[in-house]
């Protein structure tokens, strides 16, 4: 039971720290809030390891979507202990390092609040048990590196970093997550039990090749491996405690992770060598090669953070058992040295005010604790024996002796780790010796002096690890080894000797050439080191500038090179390439099925030709008239809609009659409340007669075609038997399970229930959209004065007296009002009957809304304004919350969303009345249909009301 | 009948597009507003064509006595929808003619 909390524990306690440091407005409570919950991890980490005996695996599941494979599962062995232990440990470092190196007028609540999250996040990569859930942590991680490199997001070059990162992190992390689906898809499941259980059917799978590219991008970009290793140096504008957290033990060790994760499963290929070992050997030798020409301390550590990145991945890459051992020991071993130089190279900064080696000498005069810690490290990370560093490159020159891939290949493998090696005594000695020892260099921002205790002892604490580990090896690091070496190898754990002599071997030669030749080249040509800012011939090794052409041109060239292409202002275009790829879709479909007539066609009514002749008719004249007589256009198409409104009718719809007459009725009226805002328009000439030919002639040519394609399209599909279709159920069900007779309205508010609420939802989204649109609506000066009609009253009264405002639709505004009433009724009536007879809450809503909307036109907005309150947002909310609460009542019953029960009720009056609980429902789309369509109403209707102030001649009531 | 259907959806069809296209606002709304008669009546017509069959459920009828439902209720919320984009549409391109001071949409201004 404990074993299943305390991973679980582990995985809560930094992102619950991390909200509640956020909220801290107190630097030094959020210290010892982030200290506090770093230490609880870090011994919650040590509790785990007696349980990770005889390799046990502990494993937590939290069930969440069992159906699809999806569950949260922690899974902590070995290997995720060892990582537990340096997120928590360096974590808790880092946090005390960062509370003296911060500036003090930082509340720091921010800063500690994304460490910790940060280390949540890490915790979830090293502990997840399921593929899925990994990638979603490795995300997770990226997006709170984003924010902690650009902490300081005052300078650019910080969001600059922070935004190269995130891009290439992220973008790997999209890939790996890819690569996870086709991983769990070749092996069946995406625990990641089951697929290391199955690696050799996915390496024999088709589909290895493409996952493993996929899963390798991920890998390679979170460790900043060669070709995507620029975003680290760039990330050095981050807080120096975040570097020596992410860039050293964490973040960019989540790739080699990753690798080490799935190396039982994925490794051993030769395409695994080639491109993991090929990666990381170059990231090796060109990350060494740039640290020796940097000049500013933190970049030259972030280049040999690249270089033994590269190292562990190439070792990796080998797909040898002792490979994968030296891995797992230089991951601890440069997390060590790497974070203590990090924040040494941060104490430096902190004291002097610079970074530039060019600037810096003899600092070991005034801070001689710090200088010896970072002389210490800096051996470490050279190689130099009695230091942990030593021992893993020990193992890493005999795993690349121990590969046999063809002499050439392994004379080169050899060669080039020695050159790599050299690389890093080089950077080592700059880093080390130009810093601390020697005579200072003239002024320097600040005068130095030690570092506060507090600054120096996590450094101390790192550099203590570091000599233990190269001096009693077998003791302090040989159990841990063994535990995680053997959850990633299993049992055929690989002959090793953590021995710090082994006697005149190879790699000793090896490492003695190196270190040799790093000497001699640094007492030779330091001088030139200095003198350059990038790697000769080489420079940048390109991939940053490529990197920064593709988002020039993919954020910026290639949106203005098309955007005049498919900018809002041309629309025709656009509406042209839609209707082409309708038009490419719907031939596509029936490619190669032609088009059959299986049924006879019915005999044809006459008077159902006559009726759409007289459609034809209208839709004529509505085309030719739209550009010169909006208002002949708009009553023709009105026609049209009448005509289809009787066709429904006609062929047994009338709930489909009944809304399109009314819908009609709305529509019209927002139309002709929108005419007049629009520009008056007379005949003339185009100023390109030929062009305006052309143009007509290819859109007669495809509204001609659209046509045709529609009436075949329509008459194959009317002709084609239809087989069992849903339909049935409905027409069977709908008296039974939804109580009522209307199956349209069944269907609507019951069986497709969730269809509606989206639909309404729909509905109140652009009724609020239109009337935020409107809101900063300011209508062209010409069309702002009263209309020509009003005008024309006003002039022919001789005596003076406004007709226009006073006595305007004063009959039609009468019988309005009284209608008013009985229309609000009707609309009563339609939303009552709806379950059993032809209605429901759509043709009632509208019904409603058309009462007022006939008010506002008859009477004006004031008028009804001061004596009717009708808030549509009131309705549109109220609507939504009811159908929704309906729908959430089913669920308080036990039965799923939506689920409707229903009962025939008799009221004294009323009579006979379906109560179904989805009247409810249908009652949440009433409100929601006369909101939204009064919200959209009244907008337009206010437009002439809002403008008429300014102006005293305008019209108030005009609508 | 069916015919005679078929090619009412052409005609709407037909003159939808062709309005689509022209460059005014008003004219593109005529448009949209054709084009989704055509459209809503298209939906409905899959279901087949069914004259004096009840809409309304009544004992002691077979199901083949009635009118296919599923097409009426997906057209039934076509055409409320239908007339929330017709009135979206229309005051965005109020909104661009209060912007631009022009009701072309294609572009050019000031011509005819």
């Amino acid at each position: 039971m404990l074993h299943d909390i305390v991973p679980l524990a582990l995985l809560c306690l930094p992102f619950a720290g991390g909200v509640l440091a956020w909220r801290l407005r107190r630097r030094q409570a959020a210290t010892w809030l982030a200290i506090g919950v770093a230490a609880l991890a870090l011994a919650l980490a040590l509790a785990v390891r007696p349980w990770l005996v005889d390799g046990a695996v502990l494993r937590t599941v939290v069930p969440w979507l069992p159906s699809l494979g999806l569950d949260l599962v922690l899974r902590v062995d070995g290997l995720a202990w060892l990582f537990l232990l340096l997120i928590c440990g360096i974590g808790l470092l880092v946090a005390v390092y960062a509370r003296y190196y911060m500036p003090a007028e930082d509340p720091l609540g921010r800063f500690y609040g994304l460490l910790l999250a940060f280390m949540g996040a890490m915790v979830g990569v090293v502990t997840a048990g399921n593929v899925v859930q990994l990638a979603f942590f490795w995300e997770l991680t990226s997006l709170l590196s984003f924010l902690l490199i650009g902490y300081w997001n005052q300078g650019a070059s910080a969001r600059e970093g922070a935004r190269t990162a995130l891009i290439v992190t992220a973008g790997g992390g999209l890939c790996l997550f890819a690569g996870v689906l086709l991983l769990g898809h070749i092996a069946g499941s995406y625990d990641l039990e089951v697929i290391l259980a199955a690696g050799a059917a996915i390496r024999a799978s088709a589909l290895y090749t493409p996952m493993l590219v996929l899963v390798a991008l991920g890998a390679l970009t979170k460790s900043a491996q060669f070709p995507f290793h620029f975003w680290l140096p760039q990330a050095m504008s981050a807080p120096t405690p975040v570097s020596a957290f992410l860039h050293s033990a964490t973040m960019v060790k989540a790739g080699v992770f990753l690798l080490l994760r799935l190396w039982p499963v994925l490794a051993g290929t030769e395409a695994w060598f080639w491109i993991i070992g090929g990666a990381g050997l170059a990231s090796l030798l060109l990350g060494a090669a740039a640290a020796v020409f940097q000049q500013d301390l933190k970049a030259v550590l972030a280049y040999s953070t690249i270089s033994h990145l590269g190292l562990i991945t190439m070792l990796l890459g080998l797909g040898s058992a002792l490979g994968a051992v030296a891995a797992i020991f230089h991951i601890v071993n440069h997390a060590t040295f790497k974070a203590s130089l990090f924040m040494a190279a941060g104490a430096v900064d902190h004291e002097t005010g610079t970074r530039d080696l060019r600037r810096l000498g003899g600092l070991r005069r005034v801070m001689p604790i710090t200088a010896t810690l970072a002389l210490v490290a800096s051996a470490a990370m050279a190689g130099v024996p009695l230091l942990n560093g030593f021992l893993s490159k020990e193992m890493f020159f005999a795993a690349t002796l121990s590969t046999h891939r063809g002499v050439a290949i392994d004379v080169l493998v050899a060669g080039l780790a020695v050159l790599a090696s050299m690389f890093s005594v080089i950077y080592s000695l700059r880093f080390a010796v130009g810093v601390f020892l020697g005579r200072p260099r003239g002024a320097l921002p600040r005068t130095p002096h030690e570092p506060p205790r507090w600054m120096r002892l996590p450094i101390g604490l790192l550099v203590l690890a570091c000599v233990l580990v190269g001096v009693l090896p077998v003791r302090v690091i040989g159990p841990t080894l063994d535990l995680a070496a053997g959850a990633v190898l299993g049992t055929a754990l690989p002959a090793f000797d953590l021995a710090v002599w082994h006697g005149f071997t190879t790699p000793l030669l090896m490492s003695a050439l190196a270190f040799a030749g790093g000497c001699a080249a640094w007492a030779g040509l330091r001088g030139w080191f200095a003198r350059r800012e990038t790697l000769p011939l080489l420079g940048r090794f390109g991939a940053q500038r490529l990197y920064e052409r593709v988002l020039a041109l993919v954020t910026s060239s290639l949106p203005h090179a098309l955007e005049p292409a498919y900018s809002g202002r041309r629309l025709q275009p656009q509406l042209l390439l839609i209707v082409l790829a309708a038009a490419l879709a719907a031939g596509l479909a029936m490619y190669g099925t032609p088009m059959r007539f299986g049924l006879r066609a019915s005999a044809v009514d006459p008077a159902f030709a006559l009726l759409w002749l007289l459609g034809a008719i209208c839709v004529v004249g509505a085309v030719r008239l739209a550009k010169f007589h909006r208002l002949a256009a708009l009553v023709l198409v009105g026609g049209v809609g009448l005509v289809s409104c009787v066709s429904f009718v006609w062929l047994s719809a009338p709930d489909l009659a009944a809304t399109q007459l009314l819908v009609e009725a709305v529509t019209t009226i927002v139309i002709l409340l929108g005419l007049r805002w629009l520009p008056k328009r007379v005949a003339g000439l185009s100023p390109d007669p030929a062009l305006a030919r052309w143009r007509r002639y290819r859109d007669g040519v495809v509204a001609v075609g659209a046509g045709l394609g529609l009436a075949a399209l329509a008459y194959a599909a009317m002709l084609h038997p239809v087989a069992d279709s849903a339909s049935n159920f409905y027409l069977e069900k709908a008296l039974s399970e939804g109580g009522g007779r209307n199956v349209v309205n069944v269907i609507l508010v019951d069986f497709r229930g969730f269809d509606t609420l989206g639909e309404i939802t729909v509905l109140a989204i652009v009724a609020l959209s239109v009337f935020a649109l409107l809101r900063r609506f300011r209508p062209a000066v010409e069309s702002v004065g009263a209309p020509m009609q009003q005008r024309l009253q006003a002039a022919t009264r001789e005596d003076g007296y406004d007709a226009g405002r006073a006595d305007y639709l004063r009959i039609p505004g009468l019988i309005v009002q009284l209608m008013a009433p009985v229309i609000v009724l009707f609309g009563v009536h339609l939303f009552l009957r709806g379950h059993d007879l032809p209605g429901g809450g759509f043709a009632a809503g509208i019904t409603v809304s058309v009462a007022l909307v006939l008010l506002y036109m008859a009477r004006g907005a004031r008028w009804v304004e001061t004596r009717l309150k009708v808030a549509p947002l009131r309705w549109i909310g109220l609507g939504l919350l009811l159908a929704l609460a309906t729908g959430l009542g089913s669920l308080a019953f036990g039965h799923p969303f939506l689920s409707s029960h229903s009962r025939h009720v008799t009221l004294p009056l009323v009579g006979e009345l379906p109560l179904a609980s989805a009247l409810l429902f249908d009652l949440g789309v009433f409100g929601v249909v006369v909101g939204a369509t009064s919200l959209m109403l009244v907008a337009l209707a206010h437009q002439s009301l809002r403008r008429a102030r300014p102006l005293p001649d305008a019209d108030a009531e005009g609508g | 009948m069916e015919l005679v259907l078929a090619l009412a959806i052409g005609v709407l069809g037909g003159g939808g597009v062709w309005l689509l296209l022209r460059p005014r606002t008003f004219q593109v709304i005529m448009g949209l507003s054709l084009l989704s008669y055509a459209v809503n009546l298209f939906i409905f017509c899959v279901g087949g064509l069914r004259r004096g069959a009840d809409p309304v459920l009544r004992t002691g009828a077979a199901l083949t006595d009635y009118a296919d439902p599923l097409p009426q209720a997906l057209v039934l919320t076509a055409i409320v929808i239908g007339f929330a984009t017709t009135a979206l549409f229309l005051v965005v391109l109020l909104a661009s003619r209060g912007l631009t001071g022009s009701d072309h949409v294609d572009g050019k201004d000031g011509a005819p």
